[in-house]
This record gives structure tokens, C-alpha cells and sequence, in this order.
């Protein structure tokens, strides 16, 4: 059936003026075929696998960008776990491995190369523990390699032991990128229940049930959706439902479809379609706006998590329809920095770390790209992640802590990130000690809900 | 079966509009099996599904539309017509 005018019309209007475009296009990569006793091979085959399978990610992507009229945002490499290939490597091999990374990322022209990562939900092999040793200095030193960790999940329960590293790996990459506002942690996650084909940064990793290579794809359109709801002041609940379906599904068959043909002129299969609504700083690209239209006067206030709950179902329902392979984290993710009605939100006071941990009951992810006071101890941002992990485990969903003390800053400044990361005003932590709590390290066990067969 | 894309013009109205835009396609040696042109409140618009056998022709094409933008003050844009049929038909 031909297309209508007004179908087009709209189309363009998505693109044009509401900020329609593919957040990323993500080539996940095995690394596993390149394990090596000796760790100088091993970069050696990491840096010509990755340059080798991604080198045409980026022209093709932007080729298809340009046919199809729709911005593709970022191009991105999830990888192997590089925990899993260290063998015997030392602390400082590793983080020379991340240079390799961060040196394969540049030449292949993509913004992020994520999976610098370990898998310590439930205990750390030696080259997990190296990695966290390498850690600190490896984001340091690099700019493009992003880094993730599990620390728990619903089967196995929260390692804590792990939780209190990753407390003290963040409070000392804040220390080592003070000079440029700690922005070292903004490359590294925490996970409870990570997925395998998240294709969104800072926690992409090429998960060990994937295949070779696979082309992942992230959709985003905040502004789309927010437009829509425009609309329709007067809707009750269930019609605000409805035209968010339907928005998501229409924003999930592009992406899908841009997903599919760079993936097959790549030559390498498609991987999955994270339907996530991800906001940036641009004018009314924000998921807080949303919330706002729905009709609260400012994000965090009472009835926010009720509005995000329908926001994030709706979301999920419109995309399933639209897409044959949904996954990765879909659904809305609340970082605070890149999202100019959150910043507004903590400005205003309506909006908390508690109300934002809150939220993540119910929203794809968890506490994202929240700057937090310099002051805050390894215990404290240890404490924080055991928080989040134990709603993930409970509710059996992803959630995931990133997190930026940010050294000589307390709450009331003003951070600037910079670039996609944007900016955000400094939170206090509660002055209250979570110390013991830390220094009692072992495992929380698998809850209940873990029993299923 | 070749390619369609979906050419969109916008703009004040003038003469000569629809003369100097399809002058570029039949440059480019490319047909055009669909128009449509309104005028809204002094605003041209039209719509166009051409043929587009040769997908490389795009950067000179986008090129080459870029300067009758300027040149006309307009707004083109030319797109893949498998987004629209992705996005509206099931």
C-alpha cells in the first residue's frame, strides 16, 4: 500500500524536529579465540580481531545514515570479558590490554569499546581479581574503554565481597581523574543480572552465550514520545498508555530496520533490539519531561514512579510488537546528567537519591550518571550498590549503579561533564556510616525467588 | 526490485521550485513515479517517490541538493522508502 502524505509528514517531523534517531549501532565481538599464554599475543590478536571485524562499522553505518535519513548516533564494540582472557596476566599487563582497546577503538573510529569487564557475582577467578586491580589506572589512562562488573545476580545472590572492591575501585579512579572532575567513573558500571547483548555503554559486553560477532541496535526518542503526548493534554491514563505504544512501536521498526541492513552489509548477524527510551541534553529529549507531561509539575515528586511504571510498560509493549528479537536492558533509563529535566529536577528539589533508587523498581536500569559529593567514603558507594543489587535480585531485573564522586565538589555544585555526558548538580550521601555493614564481606545468598525449578 | 526513495521538499514559494529540484533527478538519471505539491499558509511542500537503482549516486545527490537548499531556501531531505514502510504498514 502506498504511503500516505501525512504518514511521511510525520516521519520527517520525528527526525527533523524531535530528535528521532538510533542511539547506537553495537558490533559485539568474541574474544575468546584469544587467550594466549603470553600476554603480548594477546594484544596482538585482540587489537587485529577487533580492527579486523569492526574496522567497517562506522562508514557503513554512516552510509546507511545517510540513505535512510535517520542518525545514527554511535557507533560502539561490546567485547568478551576481558577478565576472561587474562590468564595469568599481571595487573600492569592489564592495564596495558586496556590501552590496546582504547588504541583499537580509536582506529576503528567507534566513541566507546565496551567490556572491560569481570563476571564476580558469585566469586573472583585470578583474572577477575587482576582486573579489578587494573581497573583504577585503566580508565585512567584510557578514554574510549568502558568497564562493567557483576556483582550479583537473582540466582546467585550479592557477592559482597566484590561489592566492596568495586566501592573502593570507584572512590579511587574519582581520586586518579580529579583533574578532569572524576570522569574516570562514568566509564564504569555495576551490575546486578547484567545481559548479555546490552548494546547501551558504559556496560556493553559480548556475553559468553553470543556468538562470533553480532550487530546489536538501541533505539532511543524521548523527544518523539514527548511530542506525542503533547497532543493529547486531556487523555486519561489508559489512552496516555496507548499513544506511548504506539509511538515506541513506530520508533522500534525504524530501528530495527537500520538495525538489519547494516547488519547484513556488514555480514554478520542481528543481534537484538534494546528498546530503550535513553534521553540526552538536547531540547525536550528528556524521559523527566515525559513524566512532566503526564502531569507532574516537577520529576521526583509524588506519582513519579507511577508515571514511569506506565511510561516503561508502554514502552516495552509497543516495542515488543514491533521488533522479532527484543533485548538488552529495554525500557527507560534515568541517568541524571544527560537528561535536562532530571538536572532540573534535583535543582528543584523535588528530586532525591532516594526517590531516584525508588525509581529504579520499576525503569530499565538503575542510579545512572549521578554525581555525588567528593566526600562519599568506599563503604558509602559500596553501601549504594548493595542497595540497588538487592532490588535487582529481589525483583528479578537488571539494575545497575554508575556513580561519580566527584572529588572537591559537595552537594550544591555544578559538574560538567562534558559532550553526551552533560552536566549535573552534586547530591550529598547521608552522613550516617554503612561501614560494618561493608566490612562484613561474604555473600548475601540467593533469595527465594532464585528456586524456580 | 529497485529502491524508492521519498524526496520531501519545504519551503516559502517561489518560482521554480519543483523546475530546479526535478531538474537534479533527471540529472541523475532518475525517475519519478509519484508527486504530490501543496501550498500551506505560503508554504511549499511536495512530496516525491523516485527510483533509486544506484545507492552510491546518494552522496552526490545529498551534495548536490544542498545547494539548491541555499540556493532556494529550502528544506530537502530524500530518504529510503523501506523507513516509511518499516514505520506505518505492518
Amino acid at each position: 500500500m502506498a504511503i500516505a502524505y501525512n504518514e511521511i509528514q510525520e516521519t520527517i517531523r520525528m527526525v527533523q524536529m524531535e530528535s528521532l534517531d538510533i542511539r547506537t549501532v553495537t558490533m559485539g565481538i568474541s574474544l575468546r579465540d584469544c587467550v594466549d599464554s603470553d600476554i603480548e599475543k594477546v594484544k596482538e590478536k585482540v587489537y587485529q580481531k577487533i580492527t579486523r571485524y569492526a574496522g567497517e562499522l562506522k562508514p557503513v553505518a554512516e552510509q546507511v545514515e545517510k540513505e535512510y535519513g535517520i542518525p545514527i548516533v554511535n557507533k560502539r564494540i561490546a567485547i568478551t570479558p576481558i577478565a576472561e582472557i587474562l590468564s595469568d596476566a599481571t595487573k600492569e599487563q592489564a592495564i596495558e590490554l586496556a590501552q590496546v582497546l582504547d588504541a583499537a577503538a580509536e582506529k576503528t573510529g567507534v566513541d566507546f569499546i565496551g567490556g572491560y569487564s569481570a563476571l564476580v557475582h558469585k566469586g573472583i577467578t585470578k583474572g577477575d581479581q587482576t582486573l579489578l586491580n587494573a581497573l583504577p589506572q585503566a580508565l585512567a589512562t584510557t578514554n574510549r574503554v568502558c568497564a562493567s562488573i557483576s556483582i550479583g545476580t537473582t540466582r546467585t545472590g550479592i557477592n559482597m565481597d566484590a561489592v566492596a572492591q568495586v566501592g573502593a575501585i570507584i572512590k579511587q579512579t574519582a581520586e586518579l581523574t580529579k583533574e578532569d572532575n572524576s570522569i574516570g567513573c562514568a566509564k564504569l558500571v555495576a551490575f546486578c543480572n547484567p545481559v548479555e547483548d546490552n548494546p547501551f555503554m558504559a556496560g556493553a559486553f559480548h556475553g559468553a552465550g553470543e556468538g562470533e560477532a553480532v550487530l546489536s541496535v538501541g533505539v532511543s526518542g524521548p523527544g518523539v514520545v514527548l511530542n506525542a503526548l503533547k497532543r493529547y493534554p486531556d487523555a486519561d491514563l489508559g489512552e496516555v498508555a496507548e499513544v506511548i505504544k504506539k509511538t515506541a512501536f513506530k520508533i522500534t521498526r525504524a530501528g530495527e530496520l537500520i538495525g538489519r541492513v547494516v547488519a547484513k552489509r556488514l555480514n554478520v548477524p542481528f543481534g537484538i533490539m534494546d528498546l530503550s527510551l535513553a534521553p540526552t541534553n538536547a531540547m525536550n529529549d528528556s524521559v523527566a519531561e515525559i513524566l512532566e507531561e503526564i502531569g507532574l509539575e516537577s520529576v521526583g515528586t509524588h506519582g513519579t514512579i507511577a508515571a514511569l511504571a506506565l511510561m516503561n510498560d508502554a514502552v516495552k509493549k509497543g516495542g515488543a510488537m514491533a521488533s522479532s528479537y527484543v533485548g538488552g536492558l529495554s525500557g527507560a533509563f534515568i541517568p541524571v546528567s544527560e537528561d535536562n529535566g532530571m538536572i532540573r529536577g534535583i535543582e528543584n528539589g523535588s528530586l532525591s537519591l532516594d526517590k531516584l533508587e525508588a525509581m529504579t523498581c520499576v525503569c530499565s536500569v538503575g542510579l545512572d550518571m549521578i554525581a555525588l559529593s567528593g566526600e562519599a567514603s568506599a563503604e558509602t558507594l559500596a553501601a549504594i550498590i548493595a542497595d540497588e543489587a538487592a532490588i535487582g535480585m529481589i525483583n528479578k531485573k537488571t539494575t545497575a549503579v554508575r556513580v561519580i564522586p566527584v572529588i572537591g565538589k559537595s552537594e550544591g555544585d555544578i559538574v560538567e561533564f562534558g559532550g553526551l555526558l552533560g552536566r549535573a548538580p552534586i547530591i550529598g550521601v547521608k552522613p550516617f556510616s554503612s561501614a560494618k555493614l561493608i566490612k562484613r564481606g561474604g555473600r548475601i545468598p540467593a533469595p527465594l525467588q532464585a528456586l524456580i525449578n | 526490485m529497485n529502491k524508492r526513495a521519498v524526496v520531501t521538499v519545504v519551503g516559502k514559494d517561489k518560482v521554480g521550485i519543483i523546475a530546479r529540484v526535478t531538474g537534479v533527478l533527471a540529472k541523475h538519471n532518475m525517475n519519478i513515479h509519484d508527486i504530490s505539491q501543496t501550498i500551506l499558509q505560503d508554504y511549499f511542500t511536495m512530496m516525491m517517490i523516485v527510483d533509486m537503482a544506484d545507492q552510491n549516486r546518494i552522496d552526490q545527490l545529498l551534495e548536490t541538493f544542498e545547494l539548491v537548499e541555499k540556493e532556494m531556501n529550502l528544506t530537502i531531505s530524500i530518504q529510503l522508502e523501506d523507513v516509511f514502510q518499516a514505520m506505518h504498514r505492518i
